[in-house]
């Protein structure tokens, strides 16, 4: 037993001298679907060819990094990477990699177009690469639609005319709603800014709530009462918690949905050969056709004891083969703009419906609205984003009417702002 | 035979006749084993379908998985249906294809011919069968016995310097007289109404101080001193009796012997409830370990499932599954342990 | 397992018996208290006090000195209102919907779980083939994690759910249980009384079973009706358990917290948001984040608790007092 021991704390001494020249490299990673493994099986690939270099994949819940990161940055540590969705209002805490990394020029001309999205305004940073766009937008069961005889609406088609369409679907199918939209105000500003809504007021701060807005949360919540919307979406919960509809789309309970790109491989996954689906991009209001760009991008942390070391896992991760692989492997939006320009790209499923439905997101891209795109760049989106979505379920619910919720939101955004100060 | 009966039919009213409160008795405990049991079962079934079954409606009551046949001329087994034809005969044929709102059916016994069906007259055959992938593919992907041994690490360790630290205080404020005591015990009563969600900041602040952010030890000093513990303890060393400890002070025991030869043997069906109580809380405690840690390699298992809850997307069938495997190892430490909990309580006593 | 334990135990006492000695009992008093009260003292009451200081403080930051004192501000944001039993009329009407629901909640969930522990507890006591049985079957659910009580349940009542099952296959319509308010409520009432039931039941079955077995017999000698044994003889003996299992329900109640928030998630519209939920997403989870008026709210919550508790107390030594004379 003595001897045992004595053996396992001489490979313990040895282990550790040896990982003592290593350095350690932490990336907290959160998952929707199997980037996980993807994004594991790449970094072995990386310690292979760099055996310096120990990277640590933290696989983490997407709560952590909502709520436990921030309280880790406030308090200056963290991991040395990560994979962050609220990107702008954490911007201080990132990594500035322009004079680490092997080739700006690179970055700049690849990611340049997105790095307002997470450093600070006016600064020329390189804080990380998006892992992947997206872009909100709709999705149809062609199946249902073909079965009810009611013809799918043209790339031009309004809200209104969509959710007709999907109403006589609903009603000739016996369905229990029309369609559904993610319980998150980010699905819905996109929408918004079809109806000519603008957030952001002339000082940069948030404006208020205005006609746009007030023009399509006013059908959401009529679409709701007149039971088109899946009630359980929105209603069923308080706060900003985020809930999907996309069981409820892929079990064929609604005959449209309006998520985003992300849900791709999902509903590929749910769906299986079950019905034919589309993505429709999004529907139009007064001003416009317009989804909303986001995404979730990997940034270095300021706080890491080894920036050279962080910098060569993100040249790394971030090199063209890498991101190619990555993004067929994931059914992601690429945001490298060089494979976005060269195309070409072979997304590894066998399922037919995924690569038109990923080709009419990158097409949807062209249509988003100015409005839509100063969001992910600006500071207060989340805020805005959040009180929309806390507000208007109330009134869906029946516990407010529209005027106050106006009111509520201006009021949530306006203490927000003023506890910033 | 008839004295099983005679058992079974045991009952409060007397000759042998039926108490109307035998029967409504009968009726509760029905019906309390299945809504106590049935939810729990439920979970067990839903674990094992697979992600398109679980998201299905109307859902099944067991799991079901489609059956397949091979058919010659194709390499890749084809899913079976239930189609009823136009003539209103209904056939089990293999799908080849489904174009739109049409199927393209074959006969698996004739390959030769094929029919056209809309997809709303066929059924999927399907036989009960489990998703077995929900738990091979967790095992497999992430580290499941490392989750295992830290959560066992963390339980066991927590439960045992719970146990020996309310002990101690409990016998300090049970069998002491000294000034503050009632004051100390307000506290400690006090404490009993913090729940831990309302001061979570302030409390990671404290973990972060004291250097144990990202260490097993960060999860488990902080919950050790358990008011309930202490209180429940306390209540039942008072009934312990004094004379006990003085007959030991004149055969010159130390104070720390009487604690650890007299007190703490006495106090054993107490200490099994804590020790249960302490298990089950710290083996299910989830808010907590997922603040203090952050790396792969310290999750616990509650922490470890939660990593399928994705921003966009949660993968319910191996939540699902990996819950239901959690969930073993408490059940199993309650029915060896259960046999304590009545009379520990019953001690307790709360007089 | 045990020997180590009693090696070390052995060890220990000679320097204990020198602190004995330097010390007596007073010292003996304190060192057996000491790792308690140290773990205690830094896990419980320095973030309490630290808690109170954030609501003192203003600001979105996180850490308590990157923060900036701002006094009451907090308490007087809560506490702003023109009728307190509208929310709505209140500057934080959420906090006040919260607390509304709280109440009503603990209310009707106190009563049932009072009631049907008390009733579960009652048959268990009597003679029942497969009585352990029965015992375990009751005590499952305290074994679960709250969040896998929520989980199960709205696996339950969502629209895929078991119960819509059992109404299909009877021929009616799938309801959308959770999108119901009356439902919701309810439901996260019948709950948490499922998960927590087992646990009251075995305090009220302890003190059954240490009432004296001859004064039911007596009972039964002059053939008296089981409810009078019931009012007579039964409720006030178990007095005291019947005492703890009211405070310990009551302050249960009041924390309501994870299983609901599974469950229902606070909805429909904020319907089931309690007082807990308010306070953990204002503080800590939401995008619209407060870290201060969390504090205070959490602070305010503590009070109501204390208060209670002392009441309770108080009325239980009263009643003990009469008792005795």
């Amino acid at each position: 037993m003595k001897k045992i021991w004595l053996g396992a704390s001489i490979l313990a001494l040895i282990a550790g001298t040896a990982s003592a020249q290593q350095t350690e490299v932490r990336v907290m990673w959160y998952s929707d679907g199997v980037e996980g493994e993807v994004i594991a099986d790449l970094l072995s690939r990386f310690e292979a060819a760099n055996p310096d270099i120990d990277v640590v994949l933290d696989n983490v819940a997407y709560q952590v990094i909502q709520e436990q990161l921030p309280v880790q940055l406030a308090s200056g540590s963290g991991p040395d990477i990560a994979r962050v969705t609220n990107l702008k209002a954490q911007a201080e805490h990132w990594l500035d990699l322009r004079p680490y990394v092997a080739d700006a020029a690179y970055w700049d001309t690849n990611f340049g177009d997105r790095f307002d999205w997470m450093r600070p305004d006016g600064s020329t940073a390189i804080p990380g690469f998006m892992t992947q766009l997206t872009l909100v937008g709709g999705f149809a069961n062609a199946t249902l639609f073909e079965q009810a005889g009611v013809a799918l609406p043209g790339p031009t088609a309004t809200w209104d005319e969509w959710i007709e369409a999907s109403r006589q679907v609903m009603v000739s199918q016996g369905l229990p709603a029309a369609f559904a939209i993610d319980r998150s105000g980010h699905r819905i500003s996109g929408p918004n800014a079809s109806f000519g809504a603008n957030y952001i007021g002339a000082d940069g701060l948030p404006a208020p709530v205005d006609e746009g807005t007030m023009a399509f949360i006013g059908r959401l919540v009529d679409w709701t009462a007149q039971g088109l919307m899946l009630p359980e979406t929105w209603v069923s919960a308080a706060g900003t918690t985020y809930r999907a509809a996309a069981d409820d789309f892929a079990n064929a309970q609604i005959p449209f949905y309006y998520s985003g790109s992300w849900q791709v491989a999902n509903l590929s996954t749910k769906i299986g050969d079950a019905f034919d689906w589309v993505a429709t991009g999004s529907p139009c209001g007064t001003a416009g056709c317009s989804g909303l760009a986001g995404g979730a991008a990997l940034v270095a942390v300021r706080y890491t004891q080894h920036p050279e070391a962080v910098a060569r896992v993100m040249d790394y991760l971030a090199s063209e083969p890498v991101v190619r692989e990555f993004t067929e492997r994931t059914l992601f939006l690429p945001a490298h703009a060089g494979i976005v320009a060269a195309g070409g790209l072979n997304f590894q499923s066998a399922d037919p419906n995924v690569p038109p439905a990923l080709s009419r997101f990158v097409e949807a891209s062209g249509e988003t609205l100015p409005a839509a795109d100063a969001l992910p760049a600006w500071r207060w989106a989340n805020t805005y984003y959040g009180a929309l979505v806390t507000r208007v379920s109330q009134v869906m619910a029946g516990e407010l009417t529209l005027e106050q919720a106006r009111e509520l939101i201006d009021r949530d955004i306006a203490d927000q702002v003023a506890a910033a100060r | 035979m008839s004295t099983v009966f005679a058992f079974l039919t045991r009952r409060r009213g007397h000759g042998g006749r039926w108490h109307w409160t035998d029967i409504a008795s009968w009726v509760w405990l029905v019906l309390g084993t299945i809504v106590m049991f049935g939810p729990a079962l439920w979970l067990v079934s839903s674990s094992l379908k697979g992600p398109a079954q679980l998201a299905e409606f109307p859902p099944t009551l067991l799991p079901y998985v489609q059956e397949v046949a091979m058919v010659e001329g194709h390499d890749a087994p084809l899913p079976l249906f239930a189609v009823t034809l136009p003539d209103g005969s209904t056939r089990v044929m293999a799908q080849l294809r489904r174009v739109g709102a049409n199927a393209q059916m074959i006969d698996p016994a004739n390959p030769a011919e094929r029919v056209n069906v809309p997809i709303a007259n066929r059924a999927p055959v399907r036989h009960v069968g489990i998703a077995a992938s929900n738990y091979v593919d967790p095992f497999l992907a992430f580290d499941f016995l490392r989750y295992l041994w830290n959560s066992v690490f963390v339980t066991t360790a927590a439960t045992l310097l719970t146990l020996l630290t309310n002990s101690m205080a409990a016998f300090a404020l049970s069998k002491y007289r000294f000034r503050g005591r009632d004051a100390v015990l307000l506290v400690i009563v006090g404490t009993l109404m913090v729940p831990l969600s309302v001061i979570l900041v302030p409390l990671y602040s404290v973990v972060s101080a004291t250097g144990l952010l990202n260490s097993l030890w960060g999860v488990i000093l902080p919950t050790i001193a358990t008011p309930t513990g202490v209180f429940l303890l306390r209540q039942y060393m008072l009934t312990i009796p004094d004379d006990l400890i003085e007959a030991a002070r004149m055969d010159h025991a130390s104070e720390w012997q009487i604690y650890w030869r007299i007190i703490l043997p006495l106090t054993a069906p107490a200490l099994a409830v804590l020790a249960i109580f302490s298990v089950v809380w710290r083996w299910n405690d989830f808010l907590w370990p997922l603040i203090v840690l952050s790396r792969r390699e310290l999750y616990t298992l509650q922490i470890g499932l939660n990593t399928y809850a994705g921003e966009l997307n949660v993968q319910w069938h191996y939540i699902l599954a990996m819950t239901v495997v959690t969930m073993i190892p408490v059940v199993l430490v309650f029915i060896f342990l259960q046999r304590f909990i009545t009379t520990g309580i019953a001690g307790a006593g709360v007089k | 397992m045990t020997s180590p334990l009693v090696l070390i135990a052995r060890a220990l006492d000679p320097a204990l018996r020198l602190w004995q000695r330097r010390t007596g009992l007073g010292g003996m008093a304190a060192f057996f208290l000491l790792p308690n009260m140290a773990v205690f003292g830094v896990f419980v009451i320095v973030p309490l006090v630290l808690n109170f200081a954030y609501s003192l403080t203003g600001g979105a930051e996180i850490l308590l000195g990157d923060r900036r004192f701002v006094g009451p501000e907090q308490y007087g944001r809560l506490l702003e209102c023109q009728n307190y039993l509208v929310p709505l009329t209140c500057r934080e009407d959420q906090f006040w919907n919260a607390v509304q629901n709280t109440a009503i909640f603990v209310t009707f969930q106190v009563s049932l779980m009072v009631t049907v522990a008390m009733i579960t507890a009652l048959i268990l006591n009597r003679a029942i083939p497969g009585r352990a049985f029965f015992r375990a079957v009751f005590f499952f659910p305290v074994l679960l994690s709250p969040v896998v009580v929520g989980l199960i349940w709205r696996w339950i009542l969502q629209r895929e759910g078991l119960l819509n099952l059992i109404v299909t296959s009877l021929g009616g319509d799938p309801v959308v249980w959770l999108n119901d308010r009356f439902f919701a409520f309810a439901a996260a009432i019948g709950v948490s009384t499922w998960a927590h039931m087992g646990f009251f039941t075995l305090i009220l079955l302890a003190g059954l079973q240490a009432i004296p077995k001859d004064l039911y017999e007596a009972a039964e000698m002059d053939a008296t009706p089981p409810a009078r044994v019931f009012w007579r003889i039964t409720l006030p003996l178990l007095g005291p358990n019947l005492a703890v299992v009211l405070v310990l329900a009551l302050i249960r109640g009041i924390q309501i917290f994870d299983e609901a928030y599974v469950l229902t998630g606070g909805g429909p519209g904020t319907a089931t948001m309690f007082i807990t939920q308010y306070i953990y997403e204002v503080g800590f989870a939401s995008i619209l984040r407060n870290p201060g008026l969390a504090a205070a709210a959490s602070i305010l919550m503590g009070a109501v608790l204390v208060v209670l508790t002392l009441v309770q107390l108080g009325l239980s030594k009263r009643a003990e007092r009469a008792r005795e004379r």
